[in-house]
């Protein structure tokens, strides 16, 4: 059977929870891999979501906000981006890929983009193959 | 603690959400997991009769968590909220899972939506398992509204609720109200003078013992939210002293330097202190800082010494003044699209070339012409082309069509047929009149002899091929109805520009934290049934700041911002949303983090007891969760986005 990863998108609620619903109303269609938490804010999504995420078996994790410079409340994705650099560093000293956190602006009106966001991030990590600390969590749960 | 004990209801929303997931067996499923008693599938769960399931099942069954699982939670989390407070259960203690949206309409495999969905619903089960009961609670409210724009939009939505006897403050950034309304010459279909059904409403406006009228002022920052909004305005220097101003005009024919008049799209000159147009409101003078010789080189002052009123201040300073409002309403307008950006269409290339504003300019009884339309070399033409869709329904520029050009492109053949009896050719793409007596006027226009040609044009161009058109302007376009290229040789062109968001619409999206839609006009909370509401509560929008509209459309759009906008007045206090941050005292080191990674100064270290902890304001609160991020002892963390709950469901998402 061919390999289905586990992603998990958390989305903030104002802009890209907005333009995944948009994707839906529009009758987009997407890989199924993503599956969707919705955040009031980018800048409210801990690292600890996102590293439990990683070692409960995910395959990759999506974060999406708004556009910089559109936060609805001022500066969250700011807060996100800075955030994100560091994880991604520390990810790197785990042996964790990077590209399997990824953080991309969505807008409210980007219903075509964010269809082409899960599918790009799905192919990504197809490429890569099963998380290893997955694979792991997995395996001791047998 | 008490037991838990949770309803599942699964909903088919007719085919939407049945015709791609398995919803029997979704609901079978999530009757096994753990603490679920009851499990529901129905063919809309958000009628009364889908409703009822869930209020029988608290109260029958004692469910004490509820998850449907259907469309957004965006669309009916409130509908189910509502319909647990009914049956007495705390609206908290409900969660949605959205397996229309993200799952039914966006997958095609009726077994993957399947298994997508059970792990949509498992994580909500998980998750609503950790919510906890939240008390909402309301304040007061401030019934005061900021309108920002003084064009036709923000006049009616001021008149509107100031009618209703509650304060407006109107701001407009321009020395006058009016906006691109008070340029207009005649509105189409009926014709009506612009200017005879505006200026009444204008100085209704002026005179409104409710209206604070802050022209020439720019809002500077907002902060707060529904309710309780504090705004600051910069009222902007005139140089005049609007209390002592008469408006008599003196100043300006004193005025010894004139420039391109800004009402006039340049056709017409003003003085350097002016007062923008006749019915202009408030009818004071402003000094254009920027050509102004006094300025400029320090000596002139040629106003102030022919000012009977003393009114002249050149040492008047920028004034800051602080608003507070309940809600308030964005009219902020359109921009006219630069035709320059077509080069091959020759505007400022070319004399005789004008752009629709500065047509109407030319036939207004009042303008540069004094309503005659006319040559540079000052003769009646003997031939226009208007040009639509400039700008607009163009991939390269604007994809959407600007709605009113096909109408007020009518209008002009009309007044040209009227004014000059000149050959009119009409260069459109389609031709669009939807609105009431449009249709009959665009019938009205065909029998008057105006020639329509149906083609985009490809260019404008004075270089002659035959004798007929030697010094006249060519346009050369394909004919798509004889299916050939064409050139029709004229004397004048008119453009039909595109209305574009205003060059400013960003800087007052972020001001007022809204969204723009990806055409750059300010996005609606919902397209069809929240057409006036934006992301914010309390922010609402009305004219073409939302997206292009003729005037009976801003009109209504207007007034129906000001109903949103007088019922939040008339509830009289505002619902304060319990999903704020909190602190655990016994955890708080008093770090001061929270307090540093707050935009919204929520957060406080404060000394109770002896101890010093944090401390939120819930007022100020808007629960984004940056704080409880940063927070190095979980001592901080948001109701309703709990670290326990988001855990869960990542864990629950993960498990199979």
């Amino acid at each position: 059977m061919s390999f289905e990863p586990k992603i998990v998108g958390f989305l903030c609620n104002w802009c890209s929870y907005a333009g995944a619903d948009l994707a839906g109303i529009s009758r987009l269609k997407c890989a199924p891999n993503v599956h969707i938490i919705r955040m009031m804010c980018s800048g409210g999504i801990s690292p600890f979501f996102i590293l439990k995420a990683l070692e409960a078996g995910a395959d990759g994790v999506l974060i999406c906000g708004c556009n910089l410079g559109d936060c609805h409340y001022r500066e969250g994705n700011y807060k996100t981006i800075r955030r994100m650099t560091l994880l991604k560093k520390v990810l790197g000293q785990l042996g964790i890929e990077q590209e399997r956190v990824q953080l991309h602006w969505v807008c409210a009106s980007c219903g075509d983009e964010f269809v082409d966001v899960v599918n790009r991030m799905t192919a990504d990590i197809k490429e890569l193959g099963p998380s290893r600390l997955g694979v792991k969590s997995r395996d001791l749960t047998r | 603690m008490e037991d838990i004990r949770t309803g599942v209801y699964i909903c088919h929303c007719g085919l939407n959400i049945a015709g791609t997931v398995d919803v029997e067996e979704v609901a079978n499923y999530a009757g096994t997991l753990p603490a679920v008693v009851v499990a529901r599938h129905y063919h809309y769960m958000c009628s009364d009769p889908g409703q009822a399931l869930i209020k029988d099942d608290i109260k029958n069954l004692g469910v004490n968590r509820v998850v449907v699982a259907s469309c957004s939670p965006r669309m009916h989390e409130p509908t189910f909220r509502r319909a647990c407070q009914d049956a007495g259960l705390n609206p908290y203690l409900f969660e949605h899972a959205n397996i229309r949206e993200h799952c039914s309409w966006v997958h095609d495999d009726k077994r993957l939506a399947t298994e997508k969905a059970k792990d949509l619903v498992r994580a909500a089960v998980r998750r609503v398992s950790f919510h906890e009961p939240l008390e909402i609670k309301e304040r007061p409210l401030n019934p005061n509204v900021l309108v920002v724009g003084g064009g036709i939009a923000g006049i009616q939505a001021a008149l509107d609720i100031a009618n209703g006897e509650h304060r407006v403050y109107l701001v407009e950034k321009e020395p006058a109200i009016g906006g691109h309304m008070a340029q207009l010459d005649r509105t189409f279909p009926t014709l009506d003078c612009s200017e005879c059904i505006l200026t009444p409403k204008m100085t209704e406006v002026g005179q409104h013992p409710f209206i604070t009228l802050l022209a020439y002022s720019e809002v500077e920052e907002v902060v707060g939210s529904v309710g309780n909004f504090k705004v600051r305005v910069k009222k902007k220097a005139r140089y005049v002293d609007e209390e002592k101003c008469t408006g008599c005009g003196v100043c300006e024919e004193k005025c010894p330097w004139k420039v391109d008049s800004e009402f006039e799209m340049g056709l017409g000159k003003r003085g350097v202190v002016y007062v923008p147009f006749a019915q202009a409101i408030p009818h004071v003078a402003t000094i254009d800082k920027e050509h102004c010789v006094y300025f400029l080189k320090g000596k002139c002052r040629a106003c102030q010494k022919f000012c009977d009123a003393k009114a002249i201040d050149f040492e008047q300073k920028d004034e800051i003044v602080e608003l507070e409002v309940g809600s308030i309403i964005l009219t902020t307008g359109y921009d006219i699209f630069d035709t320059r950006r077509i080069q091959q269409y020759g505007y400022g290339k070319y004399d005789n070339i004008l752009t629709g504003l500065e047509f109407e300019r030319m036939t207004c009884a009042a303008g540069p012409t004094e309503g005659k339309v006319l040559l540079k070399n000052g003769q009646q033409p003997g031939s226009v082309a208007i040009i639509h869709c400039v700008g607009s329904r163009d991939e390269n520029y604007h994809e959407y069509c600007s709605r009113v050009c096909c109408m007020y492109a009518l209008k002009y053949a009309h007044l040209i047929k009227e004014l000059t009896k000149a050959e009119v050719y009409q260069m459109y793409i389609d031709m669009r009149c939807f609105g009431e007596g449009f249709e009959e006027f665009y019938r009205r226009v065909c029998d008057e002899g105006v020639n329509f040609i149906r083609g985009k044009v490809a260019k404008v161009t004075d270089v002659a091929l035959t004798e007929d058109e030697q010094g006249r302007l060519i346009v050369a376009a394909e004919d798509t109805l004889l299916g050939r290229m064409i050139r029709v040789p004229v004397d004048m062109v008119i453009l039909c520009p595109a209305l574009e968001p205003r060059s400013d619409a960003d800087g007052i999206a972020k001001l007022f934290t809204i969204n723009r839609r990806a055409d750059g006009f300010f996005m609606e909370r919902h397209v069809k049934l929240d057409p006036v509401a934006t992301a914010t509560e309390g922010v609402f929008i009305a004219g073409c700041c939302e997206g292009p509209k003729d005037i009976p459309d801003t009109v209504a759009q207007a007034s129906a911002a000001a109903a949103k906008a007088l019922s939040v007045i008339s509830r009289g206090r505002v619902v304060i949303e319990p999903t704020t941050a909190q602190v655990n005292e016994v955890l708080c080191q008093a770090c001061g983090r929270c307090e540093e990674i707050c935009d919204f100064h929520a957060p406080k270290i404060i000394s109770k007891d002896g101890l010093r902890v944090s401390s939120v304001d819930a007022a100020l609160c808007k629960g984004c969760g940056a704080c409880a991020v940063v927070c190095p002892t979980g001592a901080m963390s948001v109701r309703h986005s709990t670290r326990e709950q988001i855990k869960g469901m990542v864990e629950a998402l993960l498990e199979v």
